[in-house]
Parts: structure tokens; sequence; C-alpha cells
């Protein structure tokens, strides 16, 4: 599905790594060990040395089959129904009830809005048109153990439908649950792929 | 038409007025002597020397001195548009950006002006096509200069709002369209309350020079009314090709923001 090639993001070493459909690759390690700046580059938000592939299309092609979601979600509305327009019918209330967020929220201002809910919008934000690969940083970070659980739960079931996801976590029992692989960023120069045991 | 000349002492009696600005300067610690004196002296002798020069070039009425002096001010105008944005954009691409779009806005609207409406003879003739082209550009520049400090600035504060668009699918021109129509709508304002309040709060320069200079007032008026028009429209085209242009120097084909492509805040 997605396969990236001799990227190099930031002072990061050129990785090569492949995450096949259904699949959720982790990846790992301390703050600043560039995970996210990796995970920009794989979404082609900033310039990169390297490929990344989706199914064997260059990134040009891909970019709205790939979704991207920021750590701290940003907005471009005064509320968040303006990101949802377009949607079909009845996929953004599908989403946001399985977030545990009511359809009214998408009303709301969104500097009236908790940390959590602007996330777990964030994430609906990005299931709308049912891309083919996530990218997330730390999904569940602003999140209560219950609300983790229900991102968790759809994440899981994303990759059962058969999408990828490459996922930034500093949660340990987190990517236990979810990742088949894991990706560890300690030191720059001994970044690799591990297998990790099935979920 | 008949004008009073004014005598080397006139104009001395009018800087005395400059006392005014630097009593209060002084009166406040504001330290702006040396700036005002500074600011006087470059006035006098730059319009000392436009003078002379204009005075040559009216004489030449040749229209490769004409052109000469087209080139020199849209470069001027392009230089100036550069160096007075708060956040510059890096490299060569700017500055020919500006210089070029000013240029062709310049000479597009003169000769509209110029060529087509007011029809002097010869067509080029520097009496008529440079102050207007000066009147022009000037105002192009204004518009161009707050379309980029406005676009440049609100990519600069809004990046991850338009980053999170673009991480959505959203292709570059949907992802800064707010961005530009804010700095669009900034550009082209003054123009629109310039002609709204024109004649009633302020009396515009070229008007009262011609009637100072001993013109029948309706037809300087006449004359105001064309260069306004003259004037909406290259703060259009200006607005317009500054937006476009700072919008490709500042995305990539690859639909990326490139906000490294800007230096840092002066």
């Amino acid at each position: 599905m997605l396969r990236v090639e001799h990227l190099q993001a930031g002072t990061l070493p050129p990785l090569t790594f492949e995450v096949a459909a259904g699949e959720c690759l982790a990846i790992e390690g301390p703050s600043g060990a560039g995970k996210t700046l990796l995970l920009r580059a794989i979404a082609d938000l900033d310039p990169a040395p390297g490929q990344v592939f989706l199914n064997g299309a260059e990134r040009n092609e891909w970019r709205r089959y790939v979704r991207y979601c920021a750590a701290e979600p940003a907005w471009w509305s005064d509320a968040p129904r303006e990101a949802f327009k377009g949607a079909a019918s009845g996929r953004a209330e599908r989403l946001l009830h399985a977030l545990g967020l009511d359809a009214a929220v998408l009303d709301r201002a969104v500097a009236a809005l908790s940390t959590g809910e602007r996330q777990r919008l964030a994430l609906a934000r990005a299931l709308l048109d049912e891309p083919l690969v996530l990218l997330l940083d730390e999904p569940t970070a602003a999140l209560d153990p219950q609300a983790a659980a229900l991102v968790e739960e759809l994440i899981k079931y994303q990759t059962l439908a058969g999408r990828s996801a490459i996922l930034v976590s500093h949660d340990r029992g987190q990517i236990e649950r979810l990742a088949h692989a894991r990706l560890l960023l300690s030191k720059p120069e001994t970044a690799s792929v591990a297998a990790a045991a099935a979920p | 038409m008949s004008t009073i000349a004014l005598t080397p002492l006139d104009l001395a009696l009018a800087a005395n007025l400059l006392a005014i600005n630097a009593a209060i300067s002084w009166g406040f610690g504001l330290r702006l002597e040396r700036s005002i004196a500074l600011a006087a002296a470059r006035m006098v002798v730059q319009l000392a020397l436009i003078g002379l020069v204009l005075k040559f070039i009216f004489a030449q009425t040749s229209p490769v001195w004409t052109l000469a002096l087209v080139l020199v001010m849209a470069a001027a105008a392009g230089v100036e548009v550069v160096t007075r944005q708060h956040r510059r954009l890096k490299g060569w691409q700017a500055l020919g950006l500006s210089s070029a779009t000013l240029l062709f806005i310049g000479v597009a609207i003169t000769s509209l002006g110029v060529g087509v409406i007011i029809g002097p003879e010869p067509w080029y003739a520097p009496r008529y096509v440079l102050p207007i082209l000066g009147m022009v550009l000037g105002n192009a520049m204004t518009a161009m200069t707050l379309v980029l400090n406005t676009f440049c600035e609100t990519l600069v504060r809004e990046r991850a709002a338009i980053e999170a668009r673009l991480a959505l699918g959203a292709e570059r021109r949907e992802a800064v369209s707010g961005a530009l129509r804010t700095s669009l709508r900034t550009g082209m304002t003054p123009i629109l309350n310039s002609m709204a309040t024109t004649g009633i709060v302020a009396l515009p320069g070229m008007m009262t020079g011609q009637i100072l200079a001993g013109a029948d007032p309706l037809e300087a008026v006449k004359y105001q009314i064309l260069i306004m028009f003259l004037i909406a429209a290259a703060t259009a085209l200006a607005a317009f090709f500054g937006g476009l242009g700072a919008m490709l120097l500042l995305t990539d084909k690859r639909h990326r923001l490139r906000l490294e492509r800007l230096a840092a805040a002066a």
C-alpha cells in the first residue's frame, strides 16, 4: 500500500519501509526524536529527499487519499461545520457518534470546544471521504481513557476495513493494541523497523 | 494658462514650517530632528533633480528617452515594493515579480489613458505619459505592497490552518484562498476610499495642480475622473498579480506551503 523509500526528514537518516493495506505502523521514540517531522514528510507537507508511493503512484497523485492529523489540529473557520461540508449524507454524524460526540458540536465555536473535542473532530474530519492511509500524530494525547478507547476502536475499524495507518504515540499499551509493526526513532542513526506482536 | 512663479525665497519661507515638526520632536524627546532634516533635504534634492530630468526629456520629445524613464520608474517602484515588506520574499523572484508586473500595469494602463483616451500628439508625449504613469505606478505600488504584506503575514499566522487543509487533500489555491481574499481586499480598499471621498474630503493633487496652473476647474475635474478610473484599474491589477505571484512563490506544484522562502520579519 504505502511505500516509503529513502525518505530523509529533518536530521533523521534516510528511511525505507512499507505499510501494507490493513496494517498499522507505530512510530515510537522520545520527544524531539523526529516523529512528527517524519509524519509531516510522509504527508508531503515539508520538502524532504526520498520518495513515498501509494500503490505505486507518486506523491502528487495520492495526496487526496492520504490524511494527516496533527497533534494540535487547526481550523480555518469559526465553527467546525465548514470542514465537514460536502461529506456524504449521514457520514459526519456516524463518525461523530462513533467518537462519542453529538452532531451539535459542529456548530459550536471552535474556540469554545475542549482540546479533546477538537482532537476527535479532527479525526472525524480526516475520515470523512474514506482515505486509504491515515497519518496520526498522537491522536489520543488530549483524551480521557473513555474517549481514547473510542478513538482506538475507530482506528482499529479503519485497519480492519483495509486502510493503513501510521501512528505516532507515547502510549505503550495503545501501540500494543493497535500496531502490527513498530518504527523506533531513538537516536537518528539507529532508527529501525521492528515487527511487533500482532495485536 | 498663467502661473505665479515661486522664488527660492518663497520656498525658504515655507521651509521654516518644519520648525513645527522639529519643535514637537524636541518637546517630546522623539529624536526625529535628524530624520526630519534628512527627509526634507532628500525631498528638495530629489524633486529638483526630477524637475531637471523632466525639463530635459520634455525638450527631447523622444520615445527612447520617455521609455528609459518609464523603465527607471517601474524598477524603482519594484524595489520599493520589496523593501517595504515586513517579511520579504527571498531571492530575485520577488523583485522580478514586482518590477515586471508594475512595468506591465504601468505601460498598459498609461497607454490606454494617454494613447487611446487623451490622444496627444505625438502619442508618447512625455508631458502626458510621465505624470500619468507616475500616478498609476505610485498607486499600483501601494496596492501591491499592501497585498504582499497582508498575504505573507496571513500565511505565517495561519500556517497551521492552511496546512490542515493541505493535509486533508486541498489544493494550494483552495488552502490559501482565505489569505488571498483578505489581502486582495486590503489592497483594493484605499482606492475605493479615495474614490468615495475625493472632492469632499480631499481635492486630489493633480486637479489642484492644474487649477493652480490656471486650468478651468471643470477641465481639471475631467482629467481627475479619468485618472481615478485608470488608478482603480491599475490597483486592481497590481493586487491581483501581486497576490497570485506571491501564492505561486510561497507554495509549490506539490501543493506544499514554502514559508522558508520568506526572510525573517524585519
